[in-house]
């Protein structure tokens, strides 16, 4: 697809666009449809839009392997930090009312970095596994 | 004609998951395997969907001057199943991939030969 | 009424492409059918109230899933289905008793959208009340998702996060096996 003008001109227009709604979806999820599930899906979605147009090794150069391991470990320890973290602050194990001054508040604070931790692990898997796939047989 | 418009989700349900089941277990191709698999999959999530559904309900955002909302429980167990789905689809697609590379074809009866002729 | 109508003529569709998929060989033609099979899924999300859910699977059914397929018939290079040396009366038997099982087990399922079913006259009205004054998050899917079911995301997430090792463990590496043994054999010939 290297050649190709019209692919090339309509997703540099798109992709900017794309990783804008993933951002959009990702912390606007509490108060429209949307949340870290539908974000890390639509971010790799960009991704894998960009390394089908312009090749895997550009592609990879942007997020190179073994920073995508690293995010989804990270997104893993953040989901399960906060569970920590509640519990290190009097607690349950994710009872997010004791993170902020008011209940609410601190529900506020939760479910945001939880939704945040959600998102970067499938965000990175769906690029590890997509990587994966188109990487396998090369040279 | 109730009873047929109320019933008519499940049955159509019923039909996918029985298409997908059928592929699942009479083609010996693992891709199209994989593909009756999914459907299957897809034909739970619209049963759990279709359960979740109200009549004059709307969608399970809170906003004032609506009282009737679907059930958004059904709505998080599917949402977290349709990533975990694609996640398995993937795994069982790698297997695919590694079955190819070390068998040559993706084809159950040729495969199971070659596993006898050894 | 009109969404009804939506309803019907949607899962007519959803079962004319499965049906379509059944009969098909040639699998680049199947993983497209799959792809707007689950497009029109989402659709019918859309219409019955669920439009998280119809996001997520626009997004993965109709994007990631149909990419994946498409890299693994690049991989495994043939398009067509063989055709199969087995009769199908047997498996088409055994689906037909189950589908009639499972249609007789219908008959006592309550209508689609009844209010009084017992889905929704369980847990769902304390998630639609409470999750506003317990949250304050509008949207109640997050709400139950992150927060009241909160472990129960967190298994999910840590199951998304296995199967990416275990694909990474499967076809990770970017050499395919094949060329690897063909060198090893050819190394040994030479000795």
């Amino acid at each position: 697809m290297t050649h190709n003008l019209i692919p090339r001109v309509v997703s540099k227009l798109l992709i900017p666009l794309i990783i804008l709604f993933s951002l959009y979806v990702q912390f606007h999820g509490d108060f429209g449809p949307g949340g870290g599930f539908q974000a890390g899906v639509i971010f790799s979605a960009a991704i894998i839009l960009y390394a089908l147009v312009f090749g895997l090794d550009v592609a990879e150069k942007i997020i190179p392997p073994y920073i995508l391991r690293l995010i989804a470990a990270l997104g893993v320890v953040l989901y399960a930090g906060v569970g920590l973290a509640t519990q290190l602050l009097g607690g349950r194990y994710l009872e997010y009312g004791v993170l902020g001054e008011t209940q609410v508040a601190g529900q506020h604070l939760g479910i945001l970095l939880v939704e945040l931790g959600v998102g970067l692990t499938v965000a990175s898997v769906m690029l590890i596994i997509f990587f994966a796939f188109a990487g396998r047989g090369r040279p | 004609m109730d009873f047929i418009l109320g019933h008519y989700n499940y049955w159509v349900v019923i039909l996918l998951m029985m298409v997908g089941f059928y592929i699942v277990i009479s083609r010996g191709n693992l891709i199209k395997k994989i593909v009756g698999l999914n459907i299957f999959q897809a034909s739970v999530f619209i049963l759990y969907i279709s359960l979740s559904t109200v009549e004059n309900g709307t969608i399970p955002i809170f906003k004032e001057g609506f009282e009737v909302y679907s059930n958004p429980l059904p709505h998080v167990l599917i949402l977290t199943a349709i990533v975990v789905g694609v996640a398995t689809t993937a795994l069982g697609l790698a297997l695919v991939v590694r079955i190819k590379e070390a068998y040559g074809t993706i084809e159950e009866d040729e495969i199971h030969e070659q596993d006898h002729s050894l | 009424m009109i969404d009804i109508l939506i309803n019907v003529t949607l899962l007519a569709f959803l079962a004319i492409t499965a049906i379509a998929i059944v009969r098909m060989t040639h699998l680049f033609a199947i993983v497209m059918l799959y792809g707007i099979f689950s497009f029109l899924t989402a659709g019918l999300f859309v219409v019955m109230d669920a439009a998280d859910v119809a996001f997520t699977e626009a997004a993965v059914g109709a994007g990631i899933s149909t990419v994946l397929m498409l890299a693994t018939l690049a991989l495994s290079k043939d398009h067509q289905e063989k055709k199969s040396r087995h009769r199908p009366w047997l498996p088409l038997s055994l689906v037909v008793v189950t589908g009639a099982a499972l249609v007789y087990g219908t008959m006592d399922i309550p209508g689609f959208g009844d209010p009084a079913a017992p889905s929704q006259v369980h847990v769902a009205p304390y998630y639609i009340e409470q999750s506003m004054p317990d949250t304050g998050v509008p949207n109640m899917v997050t709400a139950v998702l992150a927060s009241y079911r909160g472990f129960d995301t967190l298994g999910e997430v840590v199951v998304v996060f296995t199967a990416g090792i275990a694909v990474l463990l499967l076809i990770g590496g970017r050499r395919a096996k094949q060329t690897d043994k063909t060198q090893l054999e050819k190394e040994s010939d030479d000795a």
